[in-house]
């Protein structure tokens, strides 16, 4: 590079001799990326769309084209109502919790304290740990027999007996919620810390010198302007959340009595286990297409917030 | 800021990162020294945190009878090749949209981005067709063209936030010297790179190593699954082996919770940066 500079003028005529014009090369240098996401990503919608429309099954080896009886048939099972709502339920539950939850700790993280360094390294490993291994962990944690979660609320006279957390209707959404609230808030916090120490010093200084306290500046200063942040963070973990697989399918695999089946299993399962792939097909596309309206929603909410901010 | 703290404000900051620490920490302390203890005390009735009798009796049972090792074998092959692929694939692409004009960069991104929110159910079974028809059930391949698919959106556009700020008189002061496009990439925006190469690639990896679905479907033996499926595989006959499991859980999480350690203040940054410039 610092040879540059001595050689100012000779090099323009031997680029253009032996470069290929720009525009070429770019598309050279997308293609695999191109190919990848396009075979991986892209045509498996695509060909899910179809097989959606067909009555494909591995078992009869059929494969004809249905039309929309598929479909007809989704919108008449209560299996899938039931996997919808509790999707639904899971999102809207463990995404206000994290986000809320993550302001929270994000908030204390913003504070100047010693170990902070620390903390914020620690806040790492739920995040960087297999969501099968976390699954598995809840599952001791939370253990109807001899899990620590019964012995600590027993011993505080929180509850008069065990809790059995997953394995009852009542209490095992619950409980992959709260796995799931644990495994992600902390790397929520992180993300909204980034956005609030974004928030200028100057502005919090200049309220305070104003006599506001500190829930004042935190209402109507760091929060207006930390929204866009806010629902962006939250627009992804919504997403993310909507196909929770691997948490439910370790802990409670959908059971007891489909108490926790969601969209990602029960299409998992129709695909796997009864192998048809046409109905299966159909569960997953309806699933996309909720996801798909979840983040224009969000995305048309997102933009009137900032049209108004302006 | 200090100066205008109350002591009640100080002791609640210091309350609350406790309490952050007990979160993120606690549940893994737990599951490590449950990995330690005999399944006589596990089940005695009155948990103990400090392993009493200490034993490496769960460590045996997952190596030996349940064969960790190869599944961690599987998962290193899968997981590193991933790595690799995705950092190439992935800064050919990042740089050409951060060096190359091209036109509608940001458009192409937010695509490529996008991609990384299909939900992957919806993904699995026509792979797992085309699989079958390739015959590529029961192979390291089939796992690693899908992994690389999963985590090029994410290294491309990390990658492409650091191109964006190496400075663009390096580009200029390049062509002078007459260097080719490949050239600029491979020995001067490369080189200049290696921290944002590491990182990224350690979220390939993760993402790999972590990854559960596709793993699920496409292998069906101990040949070829990778960690998670043979974790979630880990039942007795009778009853749930906790303390097995705790032990398969720590030797495939503490590696990786050390890495990430080592590398947290650039995979904090790698990540955020995108939230940072709203």
């Amino acid at each position: 590079m610092s040879a540059a500079a001595t050689i100012p003028s000779v090099g323009r005529p031997r680029r253009l001799g032996k470069a290929l014009p720009g525009a070429l090369w770019a598309l050279l240098l997308l293609t695999p990326a191109f190919v990848s996401l396009a075979s991986v990503s892209f045509y498996p919608i695509v060909n899910g769309l179809y097989l959606s429309l067909t009555n494909t099954s591995l078992i009869t080896q059929e494969q004809a084209f249905t039309g929309f009886s598929n479909y007809a048939e989704l919108w008449g099972d209560p299996q899938f109502w039931n996997a919808w709502w509790h999707t639904i339920w899971f999102t809207t539950a463990s995404t206000v919790l994290e986000t809320v939850i993550g302001l929270g700790m994000a908030l204390i993280l913003c504070e100047a304290f010693k170990g902070r360094g620390l903390v914020r390294a620690a806040m790492l490993v739920p995040w960087a740990m297999p969501t099968v291994v976390t699954s598995k962990m809840f599952g001791w944690l939370f253990d109807g027999q001899n899990g620590i979660i019964n012995y600590i609320l027993l011993h505080a006279g929180l509850i008069d007996q065990n809790v059995n957390w997953y394995g009852s209707t009542d209490t095992a959404m619950i409980t992959i919620i709260i796995a799931d609230v644990w495994k992600t808030t902390p790397f929520m916090a992180l993300l909204l810390l980034t956005g609030l120490q974004t928030v200028p010093n100057s502005l919090i200084e200049a309220a305070r010198m104003d006599g506001a306290k500190g829930w004042i500046t935190f209402w109507y200063i760091r929060l207006p302007l930390l929204m866009p942040t806010l629902l962006i963070a939250g627009l992804f973990r919504a997403l993310d959340a909507f196909r929770v697989f691997d948490l439910v399918y370790v802990l409670t695999g959908g059971g007891p009595a489909d108490s926790t089946e969601t969209l990602s299993t029960l299409s998992y399962k129709v695909l796997f286990s009864t192998l048809q792939f046409g109905y299966g097909s159909a569960v997953s596309t309806a699933m996309f297409i909720t996801e798909g309206i979840i983040a224009l929603v969000f995305c048309l909410y997102l933009v009137r917030q900032i049209k108004r901010a302006q | 800021m200090n100066d205008t703290r109350s002591p009640l404000q100080t002791f609640l900051i210091y309350l609350g990162a406790l309490l952050i620490l007990v979160w993120s920490g606690g549940p893994f302390i737990w599951q490590f020294s449950t990995s330690f203890q005999l399944d006589k005390a596990l089940t005695s009735g009155s948990p103990s945190l400090i392993p009493h009798p200490f034993t490496l009796e769960h460590y045996y049972n997952a190596f030996v009878e349940k064969q960790l090792h190869r599944y961690v074998w599987n998962s290193l092959v899968v997981s590193l090749a991933t790595t690799f692929l995705c950092l190439f694939v992935g800064s050919l692409a990042a740089f050409a949209l951060s060096r190359l004009n091209i036109k509608g960069r940001f458009g192409i991104l937010m695509v490529i981005l996008s991609v990384s929110m299909f939900p992957q159910i919806a993904l699995v079974g026509p792979l797992y067709l085309v699989a079958t028809n390739l015959g590529l059930l029961d192979t390291y391949t089939a796992l690693i063209i899908t992994y690389l698919a999963l985590g090029l959106p994410l290294v491309t556009w990390v990658l492409f936030g650091y191109f964006e700020t190496l400075p663009r008189e390096i580009d200029e002061a390049a062509r002078m010297d007459g260097v080719s496009v490949p050239g600029l990439l491979w020995r001067i925006i490369l080189p200049m790179s290696l921290p944002s190469l590491v990182t990224t690639g350690l979220l390939a990896f993760i993402t790999a190593w972590n990854e559960f679905l596709f793993a699920l479907a496409f292998t069906s033996n101990i040949d070829r699954q990778t960690i998670p499926v043979g974790i979630a595989n880990f039942t007795n006959l009778y009853y749930v082996p906790w303390g097995d499991i705790a032990a398969a859980s720590a030797v495939v999480t503490v590696p990786l919770i050390l890495l990430v350690l080592f590398f947290q203040r650039h995979i904090i940054e790698g990540l955020t940066q995108g939230g940072v410039k709203e």
